[in-house]
């Protein structure tokens, strides 16, 4: 009985992940600069993953992970990032960013990038979350 | 009455002690680090740390394609300025490249600008700036990542006096009030008073 009505509750679970961004940001970017980063926070309703994302304002997008081993900073392409449900994951200097290479041209304070997120489920059904982020200073500082 | 007088003055000791010379930052008076670089200022001029007699230097080391912990260390030093007030003006900033190939002058100059016009950025030769890394203690490593490629580094940040002495270490997770407080205490070091000196002697 407790077997059937589970089955019953995931027949009757949307077929997609709803996932909601929070403060979308890229960081400004100076003549000749060709790339920055993206950051935001990531809440999904059901277990997702993050997989990629892309933006006509820049030539290549991938997900960083950022981390500090004995005081030397290394950054790593990743190949997802994982949404638990109901948990925000947070995009954030210090942590996870998207990046953004080879743009296209500078980034003012006050300009918006479109980011456009490829979103998988647990069933791996994919669907994608369009995002636009405000331009924020080049020396905007993290939260602590 | 006596006694009393004495264990009172026991448990004022731990506070007087808090007050002696304690930094956050690491304490690197005496070592080796540097001591100088041969590397030149964005618009090409000959750079040597020997420039900034007299000034607090913060010299760290990073590159402009760094979308997390070199705008963030940069954006710190604005606001440690900032808390040092009018001690602020004996502070300089020196960004180093370790990424000369994408970081050309006019980038620098542009980005240091982003953050504080009085910032300067030095930038070398491959081999010049392997030179000051290594002279620096300053660990770093092109990574390739995608279509492009990446820098490992080092991201503390060095703290010489006006002398141009090494004196500290700032790491990355210390906040600009804690950094703030080391400079001023480098700026007006605490005397030891004559009872704490007696006491510890």
């Amino acid at each position: 009985m407790k077997k059937l009505l589970s089955l019953l509750l995931l027949a009757a679970l949307p077929a997609l992940a709803q996932v909601t961004i929070g403060e979308p940001w890229v960081r400004a970017t100076v003549a000749q600069q060709k790339a920055t980063g993206a950051f935001m926070t990531l809440t999904s309703t059901q277990g997702a993953r993050l997989l990629s994302a892309s933006s006509p304002a820049a030539g290549a997008v991938e997900v960083h992970e950022m981390k500090m081993v004995d005081d030397v900073m290394r950054m790593r392409q990743i190949p997802g990032l994982d949404l638990p449900a109901g948990q925000t994951v947070a995009l954030k200097p210090g942590g996870f960013h998207i990046m953004l290479l080879d743009l296209k041209q500078p980034l003012k304070e006050g300009d918006s990038v479109p980011l456009t997120l490829e979103i998988e489920d647990a069933q791996h059904a994919r669907s994608q979350i369009v995002v636009d982020a405000p331009v924020k200073p080049l020396n905007a500082a993290a939260k602590h | 009455m006596q006694r009393r007088l004495f264990i009172t003055s026991l448990a004022a000791l731990p506070l007087a002690a808090n007050a002696a010379p304690a930094f956050t930052g690491i304490d690197i008076t005496g070592s080796t680090i540097g001591p100088d670089y041969k590397l030149s200022y964005s618009d090409g001029k000959p750079a040597s740390l020997r420039d900034f007699k007299g000034k607090y230097v913060l010299l760290f080391f990073g590159f402009t394609q760094c979308p997390d912990v070199c705008p963030t260390a940069l954006a710190r030093a604005v606001e440690i300025k900032r808390l040092l007030g009018a001690d602020g003006d004996k502070m300089q900033v020196v960004f180093v490249t370790v990424d000369p190939e994408r970081d050309t002058g006019p980038l620098l100059t542009e980005y240091m600008r982003a953050f504080d016009p009085a910032f300067v950025a030095v930038r070398g030769t491959l081999e010049q700036t392997a030179k000051a890394a290594a002279d620096f203690k300053i660990f770093y490593r092109k990574v390739p990542s995608g279509s492009s490629y990446t820098m490992d580094h080092t991201a503390l940040t060095y703290v010489f006096d006006a002398g141009g002495k090494i004196r500290l270490a700032l790491k990355h997770e210390q906040t600009a009030q804690q950094c703030a407080a080391d400079l001023r205490q480098l700026m007006h070091p605490k005397k030891e008073t004559g009872f704490l000196k007696g006491l510890f002697q």
